[in-house]
C-alpha cells in the first residue's frame, strides 16, 4: 500500500466517522481547505517532472476527489437526518378545525329573478323596473281601470297621506299617489318610453293591505309583455309553456287555460297548472286531471286591452300583444319547496342559509337556469 | 256565489252531472271554488221507523228503541230525544256515518251498558237548522229504507267565483244561459205573465235624480200574508248561503239570485205621501236593515218619502219601512242606478251587499217590466193580496251597443280557428243579435261589450280555450343582444359578491315604523292606510330593516350575523336602488387557535364596502374618504367614500350606540350603505379588447419611510401626497406601520411607509434612488411629516 492509498482510507475512514456536521466541515478545511493536507498535496504537482507527474497527477486528482465526494455525500446524509428530525417535530392534528370562512348566501326571491332573466333573455325579452310608489293613472287608469271602476276594489291599495300629495313625483302631477298593487304600471312606462315591438318582463316588489297566513302586504311579481304585429293567444300559451317548462326543467308541464276576467286584458286568460302528489308534496308537472293529481292557479294572462295600448300611446289597430302576471314568490315556493311566505321577509340568518342559494350558483343556460338541492 | 243543481235545473235542462256542469263553468270562465254535495254530506243516513220505544234500564233521560232501516233484522239504538216514540219516522245514522253538525263518526257502541247501533238525528245535527229539542220527525209516508238525501232531494250546492264583468251571471239564469251556449243543456226561460192591476197605485212615484236613478218603476201589493217562506223557497235561500226572513224578503231576494236583479219591498203603513228618487240632503241619516247608523251626503242618491230616507239606493233599505210579518200592503221598487254612483256611494259609507255587487256591475235595464211582473206573481201565489197598475218614473238607458265584428279577428286575437257558422251560432245563444253584415247587437245586460276583442272573448271561451293551440313566438333575427341594463348587472354583481363575502340576503319590509324612520331621518312617505303602525313608512334607509333582522337574530341566540340587503330607500325626489349591510357582534367566534371571539370592527365594514364598490365596477382608486357619514354611525368611527366632494357614493362604520340602543340590540354592529345611482356607469367600450399592455421588464423596488405625523393627520392625506411626490417612479405606497407612544413625541405618531418605484426602461442609479427619496420626504413635509432619525 502506498502513503497515497493510506491517506485515501484514513480519510475516507474520517470522514465516515465524522458525528455531526461541524466535524465533517472541520475535516473538508482539514483535507480540502486552503492549508488541507489533501490541498498541499496537489500544489507538489506543479514542482514535478513532467514524467513523475504524468503518474502522480490522476493519483492525486483521484485523491482529492474521492474525499471531496465522501464529504459531499456525507452532508448530504446529515442534511436528511436534520429534516427528517425537524419534520417529525412538526406534525400538526389536521383534525382540528380550521378558521371558518363565512358563507354568503343569495336569497330565494332574487335568484328566482336571476333564473326568470335568464329565461326569458333567451326568448328575447329584457329585464324592465319601474317605481314602487306609482300615480293611479299608471296604476289603475291607463290599465282600463276607471276611477269607479269595482275591479279597483279588489286591489286592497295602499295610499299616501293626502297632505303630503305635494310630493308627487314628476311624471304625474296631482294625482293621488300610491304603491304599485301590481307590476302592469311598467307595462305602460314601458309602451311610453320604448314603443313597440317590445319585450319585456318586469319583476319587483308590488304591495296590497293583506296580510294572512298566505299573504303579505308586500311581495313578488313579474310582468310579461309582448308587443308586436300578429300576436295572438296561441303565442301567450306557448311562452307561457316554454318559460314554465324551462324554468321548472320538466317536460311534463301541462297548462289549461281558463277565461277570466282582468280590465287590461281582452281576452283574459287565468292559467292553472297541473301537479301531482309526491310524497306529500304537491309537485308541479304530471297531467292535471289523472287521479293523484290537481290543478294549480298560477298565474293571470290575457291579451292586452286596445285601451291600454291606445292609453299607452299606440295604434291599437296596429300593435296587438298579450301580457301575464305571476307571483315570484309562489314560483320560488313551488321550485323550491319553501311553505311560508312570511319566513321570506323576516331575515332568519338559519333560513337564509338554509333556503338561499351559493353565489356561484348563477343560473345559466348552459349550466341549468335551476340549483338543485 | 252560490246556487243549488235543482235551482239551474229550473232554467236548464240538462242530463250533465255536477262534476261536468262544474268543469264547463270552469272551462266558460265562472271558476268553480267548490261543490258541496249533501249526498256525501248525508251519506250513511237513511230513513227509518220506530218500532219499539222502551225506556233505558240504568238511564233515566235515555230510551231503548228498535227501529226499522229498511232491510235485514231491526236495529237497537239507544236515543235521549224525549219525542222518539213507537210508529214515528226519523233519519238514523249508521255507523260510519259522520254527522255533519260535528264532524263526529258513528260507531257500533255501549251506552250505559246497552248496545246502539246508531244515532237517530235532530235537525241541529245535519245542519238542517237550529232545533235540537227532539230528533227529525218525518210525514208518516216517507219511505223507510230510502237514503236521506235522496228522500230531501238534495242537490250539490256549487260556489261560483263571478268576475266583475259579468254581473248577468249573478244570477242562476244568467248561468244556465252560458252552460246552454256552451252545449250543456237547454235553456227554460222563465214564463211571464204580465200580472194585471186591480187597482191604480195608491202612492205616487218620481226620479228627482235622473243621473243616479234613470228609471224607477213600482206597484203596490195590497193584503199580503208576510209569513215564513214554504220550504222549496227556504231551501234555495239557504243553499245559498242566505238566511230565509219572511216570504216578501225571500223572495226579492230570489229575484236577485235568480235573475241578478235586486229589488225592494217597502211596509206602505210605513211611507209618507210621494216617494221619491233624489239626491241626499248632506247630514241626512238613515238607519240601515243592518241596524247601522249612515250619514249621506248630497252625491249619494236615496230613496225617500215626505217624512225622510227610507232606502239607500241599490246598496241597503231602511229599517224604518222594512216589511215585518204584520205587513199587509208592500210597495216593491225596482230601479235602474247609475254602476257608477252606487260604486262611490258604497265605497263612502263603507257599506257592501249583494244589492250594490249587482248594482255597481250594472244590472239588466230592460228587465225592469219583467222582473216587476216576475215578483208581483210570485208575491201573490205565496202570500195572497192584489197588485195595483204599475207605476213608472224615468226610463232605462236601453240604447244596445252595436259592435261591427269580423269574425277572422277571432283567429287573428283569440289564435284559434272557428267557422263563422260556430261563432254565430254561440254569438246568437248568448242573446248577441247578429246580422248577415256582421253586426252585432249587444244584449243590454252585457255592459262588459266595449268592442270586438270582447267579442273574441265570448267565442273563444264558448269554443273552448283549449282548442287554442299554441304558436312559437319568432326569434329575433340577429346577433342577441344582452338584456339587462347596467344597473341590473350592478346589482347581479354586487349581491353575489356580497354573498361570496359571507354575507346573507335578506329582503326586508319597505315600510318600516314611524319611530323607525324617524330614528334614521324620517321618511317622506307615509302611507294613508298603513296595515300596521309597524309598516307605516316607506323606508329612508335599509337600515332600519337589517337591525329589526338582527335584534330577531340575537334574540333566537345568534353571535355572529352577516346581513345584507339590495332594494330601493324611498325620498322625497323618488326612488333609489342601494345596498346595505350590517355586521353583526363577532367577526368569528372562539376559536382554539385565535383565543377570544374578535368583534367586527369599522375597518371590516371599509375592507367589505371597498371590495363591494370593486365588484360594482365603481373607480376604488379614485374614491376620497371623507367625514359626515350620518346621525346613523358613530361619529368617530364612520366615514363617507365619495367621488369628488359632492357625490357621496358610499358610507360605512361602527352604528351609533343610540340607535342600537333604540332597536335594543346590545353587541356593536357596523354598517355600510353603497348608493348604487350615485356610482357612474360605465360607458360600453367599442371592443372587448383590452388596451394594449406589457408588464414592465424591470423589476419594482421598496423603500421604506418612517415619518413623525401630527397625531391627528389622517393617514390618507400622507399616502395621497407621497403617490403624488413623483407620479412617474412612485406607484404606490402602503402603510404598514402606525405608532404612537414611548418614542415618539407627544401630539405625534409614527406612519410607517412602504413605497413602491418602478423604473421604466433602466434600472435606478443610487442618485435617482436619492432625488426621489428626497422628493418623498419633501412632500410628506407639506403634511407636517419628518423623516425619524
Amino acid at each position: 500500500m502506498t502513503d497515497l492509498d493510506q491517506l485515501k482510507t484514513d480519510a475516507l475512514t474520517q470522514i465516515e466517522n465524522a458525528p455531526d456536521a461541524a466535524a465533517l466541515e472541520a475535516l473538508r478545511i482539514e483535507f480540502l481547505g486552503k492549508q488541507g493536507s489533501i490541498s498541499g498535496l496537489m500544489k507538489t504537482l506543479g514542482k514535478m517532472a513532467p514524467e513523475e507527474r504524468q503518474v502522480q497527477g490522476p493519483l492525486l486528482n483521484g485523491l482529492r476527489s474521492a474525499t471531496a465526494d465522501a464529504i459531499a455525500a456525507r452532508k448530504e446524509a446529515f442534511e436528511n437526518e436534520e429534516l427528517e428530525a425537524r419534520l417529525a417535530s412538526e406534525t400538526l392534528d389536521l383534525t382540528l378545525p380550521a378558521p371558518d370562512v363565512p358563507q354568503g348566501s343569495v336569497h330565494p326571491v332574487s335568484q328566482v329573478m336571476d333564473e326568470l332573466a335568464e329565461i326569458f333573455a333567451d326568448l328575447g325579452f329584457s329585464v324592465a323596473t319601474g317605481p314602487e310608489i306609482e300615480d293611479d293613472w299608471h296604476n289603475f287608469t291607463a290599465l282600463n281601470m276607471a276611477e269607479t271602476h269595482p275591479a279597483r276594489a279588489m286591489h286592497d291599495t295602499f295610499y299616501f297621506l293626502q297632505d303630503r300629495a305635494d310630493q308627487t313625483l314628476d311624471n304625474a302631477p296631482n294625482t293621488r299617489m300610491l304603491l304599485r298593487t301590481h307590476t302592469s304600471p311598467v307595462q305602460i312606462r314601458s309602451l311610453v318610453e320604448h314603443g313597440a315591438p317590445i319585450r319585456i318582463i318586469a319583476p319587483g316588489r308590488v304591495y296590497r293591505s293583506d296580510s294572512d297566513a298566505t299573504h303579505t302586504p308586500m311581495f313578488h311579481q313579474v310582468e310579461g309583455l309582448v308587443i308586436d304585429r300578429a300576436i295572438h293567444l296561441g303565442h301567450l300559451k306557448w311562452t307561457l309553456e316554454t318559460f314554465l317548462k324551462a324554468f321548472f326543467e320538466r317536460e311534463d308541464i301541462v297548462l289549461r287555460l281558463r277565461p277570466s276576467y282582468f280590465p287590461f286584458t281582452e281576452p283574459s286568460v287565468e292559467v292553472d297548472v297541473g301537479w301531482q302528489d309526491v310524497d306529500g308534496r304537491r309537485v308541479l308537472g304530471g297531467d292535471g286531471d289523472a287521479p293523484g293529481h290537481g290543478w294549480m292557479e298560477l298565474l293571470g294572462s290575457g291579451m292586452v286591452n286596445r285601451r291600454v295600448i291606445a292609453f299607452a300611446g299606440l295604434d291599437p289597430d296596429e300593435w296587438q300583444g298579450f301580457a301575464f302576471g305571476v307571483g315570484v314568490d309562489r314560483l320560488a315556493m313551488l321550485k323550491y319547496g319553501m311553505d311560508d311566505l312570511r319566513a321570506f321577509f323576516d331575515g332568519d340568518r338559519r333560513w337564509l342559509s338554509h333556503y338561499g342559494f351559493s353565489p356561484f350558483d348563477q343560473p345559466t343556460l348552459s349550466a341549468g337556469v335551476g340549483a338543485r338541492a | 256565489m252560490k246556487f243549488s243543481l235543482n235551482w239551474l235545473k229550473v232554467y236548464l235542462t240538462t242530463e250533465a252531472d255536477a262534476a261536468t256542469i262544474a268543469a264547463t263553468l270552469n272551462a266558460i270562465g265562472h271558476e268553480v271554488e267548490g261543490i258541496d254535495d249533501p249526498a256525501e254530506r248525508f251519506a250513511g243516513f237513511r230513513i227509518a221507523e220506530v218500532l219499539t220505544a222502551a225506556p233505558h234500564p240504568d238511564a233515566d233521560k235515555l230510551q231503548v228503541l228498535t227501529v226499522d232501516t229498511g232491510e235485514g233484522e231491526p236495529l237497537q239504538v239507544v236515543c235521549g230525544a224525549p219525542n222518539a216514540r213507537a210508529g214515528m219516522k226519523g233519519v238514523l245514522g249508521l255507523p260510519g256515518a259522520v254527522v255533519p253538525a260535528n264532524g263526529m263518526e258513528l260507531r257500533k257502541s255501549a251506552i250505559r251498558g246497552v248496545e246502539s247501533n246508531g244515532m237517530m238525528c235532530s235537525v241541529r245535527e245535519l245542519e238542517l237548522g237550529e232545533e235540537h229539542d227532539g230528533i227529525i220527525e218525518l210525514p208518516g209516508d216517507a219511505p223507510v229504507g230510502t237514503d236521506f238525501a235522496i228522500y230531501r232531494g238534495t242537490s250539490p250546492v256549487f260556489d261560483v267565483a263571478i268576475t266583475p264583468n259579468r254581473p248577468d251571471c249573478m244570477g242562476v239564469y244568467g248561468i244556465a244561459r252560458d252552460l246552454a251556449a256552451a252545449g250543456l243543456g237547454t235553456l227554460k226561460p222563465p214564463r211571464i205573465d204580465a200580472v194585471e192591476g186591480r187597482f191604480p197605485c195608491p202612492v205616487a212615484i218620481r226620479t228627482e235624480d235622473p243621473e243616479g236613478c234613470p228609471a224607477f218603476y213600482g206597484r203596490v201589493i195590497r193584503g199580503v200574508t208576510n209569513g215564513a217562506s214554504p220550504e222549496w223557497l227556504a231551501n234555495a235561500l239557504l243553499s245559498a248561503g242566505q238566511r230565509p226572513i219572511s216570504a216578501i224578503v225571500d223572495l226579492t231576494n230570489f229575484m236577485m239570485l235568480s235573475y241578478g236583479r235586486p229589488a225592494h219591498a217597502y211596509d206602505l203603513a210605513k211611507l209618507t205621501g210621494t216617494v221619491v228618487a233624489r239626491r241626499a240632503v248632506a247630514g241626512e241619516q238613515i238607519e240601515a236593515l243592518n241596524e247601522k247608523t249612515y250619514t249621506l251626503d248630497e252625491t249619494m242618491t236615496v230613496i225617500a218619502d215626505e217624512a225622510g230616507v227610507h232606502d239607500i239606493a241599490g246598496i241597503m233599505g231602511g229599517e224604518h219601512s222594512s216589511v215585518t210579518p204584520e205587513t199587509s200592503d208592500v210597495l216593491l221598487e225596482i230601479a235602474y242606478f247609475d254602476p257608477e254612483r252606487i260604486g262611490v256611494t258604497g265605497r263612502k259609507l263603507g257599506l257592501a251587499s249583494d244589492a250594490r255587487t249587482r248594482f255597481e256591475r250594472g244590472v239588466d235595464p230592460a228587465f225592469l217590466d219583467d222582473g216587476l211582473a216576475l215578483l208581483s206573481a210570485l208575491i201573490l201565489e205565496l202570500c195572497g193580496g192584489e197588485a195595483s197598475d204599475v207605476v213608472r218614473a224615468g226610463a232605462p238607458p236601453k240604447e244596445p251597443r252595436i259592435v261591427t265584428f269580423d269574425p277572422g279577428l277571432t283567429r287573428r286575437l283569440g289564435g284559434v280557428e272557428v267557422a263563422e257558422d260556430e261563432q254565430r251560432r254561440i254569438l246568437e245563444a248568448l242573446d248577441f243579435r247578429v246580422d248577415e253584415a256582421w253586426q252585432v247587437t249587444c244584449p243590454p245586460r252585457r255592459h262588459d261589450i266595449e268592442g270586438p276583442a270582447d267579442l273574441v272573448e265570448e267565442v273563444v271561451r264558448i269554443h273552448g280555450l283549449d282548442k287554442v293551440e299554441s304558436v312559437a313566438l319568432p326569434r329575433a333575427e340577429g346577433v342577441a343582444k344582452p338584456t339587462a341594463t347596467p344597473l341590473q348587472l350592478m346589482e347581479r354583481k354586487l349581491r353575489r359578491a356580497a354573498a361570496a363575502r359571507g354575507l346573507d340576503e335578506a329582503i326586508t319590509w319597505s315600510f318600516i315604523s314611524e319611530r323607525e324612520a324617524d330614528l334614521v331621518g324620517g321618511g317622506p312617505w307615509v302611507l294613508d292606510n298603513p296595515i300596521s303602525e309597524e309598516m307605516k313608512v316607506m323606508r329612508p334607509s335599509l337600515l332600519p330593516g337589517l337591525l329589526s333582522a338582527a335584534r330577531r337574530n340575537l334574540a333566537r341566540g345568534a353571535s355572529s350575523l352577516r346581513l345584507f340587503e339590495i332594494g330601493r330607500r324611498y325620498l322625497a325626489d323618488g326612488e333609489h336602488p342601494s345596498l346595505a349591510f350590517v355586521l353583526v357582534g363577532d367577526e368569528a367566534e372562539r376559536g382554539w387557535k385565535t383565543g377570544k371571539p374578535r368583534t367586527f370592527d369599522a375597518y371590516d365594514a371599509k375592507a367589505l364596502v371597498l371590495d363591494l364598490l370593486a365588484a360594482a365596477g365603481a373607480p376604488v382608486g379614485n374614491l376620497m374618504v371623507m367625514g359626515e357619514a350620518g346621525e346613523v354611525y358613530h361619529p368617530g368611527q364612520s366615514a363617507t367614500l365619495r367621488l369628488g366632494p359632492k357625490n357621496r357614493i358610499a358610507s360605512f362604520g361602527a352604528v351609533h350606540p343610540a340607535l342600537l340602543k333604540a332597536f335594543d340590540i346590545d353587541v356593536p354592529v357596523m354598517a355600510g350603505g353603497i348608493h348604487l345611482d350615485a356610482i357612474p356607469v360605465k360607458k360600453g367600450a367599442p371592443s372587448f379588447a383590452r388596451a394594449a399592455y406589457a408588464p414592465p421588464a424591470l423589476q419594482a423596488i421598496g423603500r421604506d419611510f418612517a415619518f413623525l405625523v401630527p397625531a391627528d393627520l389622517a393617514a390618507a392625506d400622507l399616502v395621497r401626497v407621497v403617490k403624488g411626490a413623483d407620479k412617474k417612479a412612485v406607484v404606490d405606497a402602503r402603510v404598514f406601520d402606525v405608532f404612537a407612544g414611548q418614542g415618539v413625541p407627544e401630539g405625534r405618531k409614527s406612519v410607517a411607509l412602504e413605497v413602491t418605484l418602478q423604473p421604466g426602461e433602466k434600472s435606478f442609479t443610487d442618485v435617482e434612488i436619492k432625488a426621489i427619496s428626497d422628493k418623498v420626504v419633501a412632500a410628506a413635509a407639506k403634511q407636517g411629516a419628518e423623516l425619524r432619525g
